[in-house]
């Protein structure tokens, strides 16, 4: 079989050893890289990332990555963004002020609310292991990262903040936290982000890795 | 509610995994990496390791014992003990470490939680506190692994750190700890419905009545256990099915 060859994108955000310890597990030969040239060449890219979008746009556009990360986007070549990674490709995001994003995904950033639906504050960030839920009744999650992952499943969140896409098509999979509606993964065309973290997921985190392996 | 986290606590001392009573009397239980291995493969949902020497001098074998780990154990790992400064919160980080657990250092001086937590994002820095009964609802922080007092009051300490930008706080009672009589609820309690962020009890686990109480009466968020995962008296998924018998949401792995 082929290696799949990956980049990961180092633009100083936080931890990559984990992300590319799990890929590495999943079989993928692991390019990081700090040099957005590197990007052209991609088969396969991955942006992490923790920490706090402004400081996360500003890493990425100090790198020089911003005009190469949309380029690869239209390439349709497998995109995936992982927790802060995946907000950014979204439009803008109003943690501490409003900050514009990649844009490669129609929607916005937005704060957990404090309370669940019953109005009884909750913990802030949500951390721990929810469910991964078909946004829709027609959702289909053959063919795409979460291809045999059944529903239910749970994946490990760290968050404070979670994006609203614009359309309910680019809505991959829902989480629930005390009824607040949480934007698990996102998909548009090759574009993929997931909020929670597959290389923090046991089991069915490295399933999800392999998928996009094989996208 | 979301599901409540089972986190197993693996104390360290040079390359041995340890287990005492109050922090004390401690013996050698074997590889820390086997049993770290044991446990994700059970399912556990999270692993805390915790350095109780952590002098600099010791520091090469906590770096090992995580980096092992995180070859083949894909859940959040936590690292505590001798965190004094930024770059000794890089170096645990950089061998693969999820989070920073801050206890003596930062307590000694509190604005290394800001530190930690503006330089990789409060979701790493975990305010370890090691809580000591002084009275009726009133519990005094203790640092250098239980032995130091410190005269700071446990809840004021708290909410402090979360103001520094804590994003957890691990929550051990000196008192029960390695004891298996139960968690210290009314500590608990009186943390965690006191701060907005998540609180991990730690100290006391015996049976699985004491977990469903610890979440109940003192809405832990999350609960570690050491000793009675060490000594193989429970298993994580024989855990896991207690609480969820009783009602508590937990992950549902199926082993």
């Amino acid at each position: 079989m082929k290696i799949p060859r990956v980049t990961v994108i180092d633009y100083g955000m936080g931890n990559l050893l984990s992300v590319c310890r799990a890929l590495e597990h999943c079989g993928a030969e692991v390019l990081v890289t700090a040099s957005p040239l590197v990007l052209d060449g991609a088969e396969c890219l991955v942006l992490p990332g923790v920490g706090a979008f402004a400081d996360g746009m500003m890493g990425l556009s100090s790198g020089g990555f911003l005009g190469p990360i949309r380029k690869y986007s239209r390439t349709r070549r497998p995109f995936l963004g992982i927790c802060l990674g995946m907000q950014m490709m979204l439009e803008a995001s109003e943690e501490f002020g409003v900050h514009e994003g990649l844009g490669l995904i129609p929607g916005n950033v937005v704060a957990i609310p404090p309370t669940g639906m019953d109005g009884k504050p909750h913990k802030i960030p949500h951390i721990g292991w929810n469910d991964l839920l078909p946004p829709t009744p027609e959702t289909d999650w053959k063919e795409t990262i979460l291809a045999g992952i059944t529903p239910g499943t749970e994946v490990y969140f760290v968050h404070s903040f979670s994006v609203v896409p614009a359309t309910l098509e680019h809505r991959l999979a829902n989480s629930d936290y005390d009824g607040r509606v949480i934007s698990a993964a996102v998909k548009c065309g090759n574009l993929y982000g997931c909020q929670f973290h597959p290389e923090k997921s046991g089991e069915a985190g490295l399933r999800i890795l392999k998928n996009f392996l094989l996208l | 509610m979301g599901n409540i986290r089972l986190i197993a606590r693996l104390d360290i001392k040079g390359p041995n995994l340890i287990k005492g009573i109050r922090l004390e009397g401690l013996r050698k239980l074997g590889d820390p990496n086997w049993f770290a291995k044991k446990y994700y493969e059970q399912g556990i949902d999270e692993i805390i390791y915790m350095d109780i020497v952590a002098s600099l001098y010791e520091r090469s074998n906590l770096v090992n014992i995580v980096r092992k780990t995180t070859q083949d154990v894909f859940i959040p790992i936590t690292v505590g003990g001798g965190i004094r400064s930024v770059e000794d919160a890089k170096e645990i980080l950089r061998a693969g470490a999820d989070k920073l657990a801050v206890n003596t250092a930062s307590i000694k001086r509190p604005e290394l939680i800001r530190e930690i937590s503006e330089k990789f994002g409060s979701q790493c820095m975990v305010l370890s506190i090691e809580a000591k009964r002084t009275g009726e609802r009133k519990w005094e922080a203790y640092c250098d692994n239980g032995r130091e007092k410190t005269g700071i009051d446990v809840i004021e300490w708290a909410r402090e750190g979360c103001r520094l930008g804590a994003g957890e706080i691990l929550l051990t009672s000196v008192d029960r700890e390695g004891t298996r009589k139960g968690f210290d609820c009314d500590l608990v309690r009186e943390v965690s419905t006191r701060v907005p962020i998540p609180v991990i009890a730690s100290g006391g686990m015996g049976r699985g009545t004491d977990f469903v109480e610890v979440v109940r009466t003192g809405h832990a968020d999350a609960v570690a256990v050491a000793s009675v995962f060490h000594y193989g008296d429970m298993t994580v998924p024989g855990l896991r099915r207690e609480a969820a018998d009783q009602g508590i949401k937990v992950r549902n792995v199926e082993a």
